[in-house]
């Protein structure tokens, strides 16, 4: 198992906001976390990426034990994760301190163009739209050559066409780098569209209902009858009619 | 009051002429801005990394924020006694003048702007493992920027404000030094409304200037009109 969780509890003060969180993730594989509001996934996302200390079990990538923030996972936040003093370019070489100067020079041309903002390497975040801006913040991630990204909804703050371009970006871009991706959604159709697996998580405190195989192959056609019955499973799972 | 005693704009005019051809003007414009400079750079080099270390130390800003907020309402001036008794009456005692005028604002400002920085953006640079120099250098302090700036006009003014108060006690030169002067020595009120004229236009090309850092590409996203 490349992250594997094992009996990870959290509490803050006398709420218990996660309880004995089992699974593992292998390596490469894109699971998608969805849930209820507050039901703990971005404190399981942080506990994960090293920012949180659980109040009990633990959580191993490669088999060590996670203490800290690491450079060869790296989070992903909202669009507001970019820093608006630097560039596009600056941003994305910002995790490359270490690196020649020339190797960095073409390493951040390259996740420019990966992501698909040529042209725009001096402009700042105020100049770009909100889906460039998370382009430019997957690229930082993916610059460092991490193995584990982690995505707290990422697209939730895009409108609807953005996202479903983002999504399909970031399927292109996974297949090409193979990257293990821990996806956190509360939008039950994102999580069908990209994962291998959706980890359904109950109301806080959090554990894990099921986790759902979502055994479509990629191009995922929207409407075929297997799409519809995994969603509705999940819908179902989370206690949702799906109905308006 | 006699309106008639206050010089008109001609005479003033004519005074400020006056202080030219004596090589007084651009001595005394030159001293203050000396003064200034010294005290004000003094005050920035200092400020910044101790309000950046106690915005950063929790433990350290309990110990020492409450004596700032003590210190700030008490005006520069009232530390003239102190100033004369620590470094004499001349230059160092007016540069020591500024120097607390304009330290307390700046290191107030740099520590609630270390404050308000956004979480995310200190997670993202931990999360990259950047080392120390590079987390303050592309990470706290562009971060901060645009609010220092603005604090470091406002400490600027008041800067502007005590230097000609500090040059009217300790020493024989400066625009301040110019208006007791031309008072004590026959009455020269054309000469004093000079200097006024002078410290006047001198702090709003200051203020200009100041401004002029507010539009930097690297700080504009800190400013809400965009
Ligand atoms: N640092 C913290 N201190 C105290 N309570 C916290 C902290 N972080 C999160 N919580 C609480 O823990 C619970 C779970 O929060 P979390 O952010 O993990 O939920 P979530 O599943 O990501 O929710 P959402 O879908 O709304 O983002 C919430 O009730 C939240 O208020
Ligand atoms: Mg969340």
């Amino acid at each position: 198992m490349k992250v594997q969780f094992t009996d990870v509890s959290m509490r803050f003060g006398a709420m218990e906001v996660l309880q004995h969180v089992t699974i593992g993730v292998e390596e490469g594989e894109f699971l998608c976390i969805v849930g209820p509001s507050g039901c703990g996934k971005s404190t399981l996302l942080n506990i994960a990426g090293g920012f949180l200390a659980p109040a009990a079990g633990s959580v191993t990538i490669d088999g060590e034990p996670v203490t800290a923030p690491d450079r060869r996972r790296i989070f992903v936040f909202q669009e507001r994760g970019v820093f608006p003093w630097l560039t596009v370019e600056g941003n994305i070489g910002f995790g490359l301190f270490d690196m020649p100067e020339e190797a960095r020079r073409q390493r951040v041309a390259q996740y420019i163009q990966l992501v698909g903002l040529d042209g725009f390497e001096k402009a700042y975040p105020r100049e770009l739209s909100g889906g460039m801006k998370q382009r430019v913040e997957v690229a930082r991630a993916l610059a460092v050559n991490p193995d584990v990204l982690f995505l707290d909804e990422p697209f939730g703050a895009l409108d609807s066409i953005t996202r479903l371009q983002m999504r399909s970006e970031l399927l292109r871009i996974w297949r090409a780098e193979r990257k293990t991706v821990l996806f956190v959604t509360h939008d039950i159709d994102e999580s069908v569209q990209l994962a291998d697996r959706v980890v359904v998580m109950s109301a806080r405190p959090g554990r894990i209902r099921r986790v759902v195989d979502i055994d479509i192959a990629h191009p995922r056609d929207l409407s075929s009858k297997r799409y519809i019955e995994l969603r509705d499973l999940i819908f179902g799972e989370i206690g949702l009619a799906h109905q308006v | 009051m006699r309106p008639s005693l206050i010089p008109g704009p001609i005479v003033v005019g004519r005074a400020i002429g006056e202080l030219a051809v004596r090589g007084l003007l651009v001595k005394y414009v030159v001293a203050s801005l000396f003064r200034v400079t010294w005290g004000y750079l003094a005050a920035l080099v200092i400020a910044i990394p101790f309000g950046l270390t106690l915005g950063m130390m929790s433990l350290g800003e309990m110990a020492i924020n409450p004596i700032l907020q003590v210190l700030r309402p008490i005006s520069p001036l009232a530390w003239i006694p102190i100033a004369i008794l620590w470094f004499g009456v001349g230059d160092v005692s007016a540069i020591f003048l500024i120097f607390l005028a304009s330290f307390l604002p700046l290191t107030v400002a740099t520590m609630n702007a270390v404050h308000n920085i956004d979480p995310v953006h200190l997670a993202a640079a931990r999360n990259f493992g950047v080392p120390l120099r590079a987390r303050v250098a592309d990470v706290l302090l562009p971060a901060i920027l645009p609010q220092l700036i603005v604090a470091m006009r406002i400490a600027l003014g008041v800067a502007w404000l005590v230097v000609v108060a500090a040059e009217m006690i300790a020493v024989n030169s400066g625009l301040g030094f110019l208006i007791v002067d031309a008072r004590n020595a026959g009455d020269r009120y054309d000469l004093v409304i000079a200097g006024m004229v002078l410290i006047g236009v001198i702090g709003v090309v200051l203020d200009l200037l100041m401004r002029r850092l507010e539009r930097l590409d690297s700080v504009r996203w800190g400013y809400a009109t965009e």
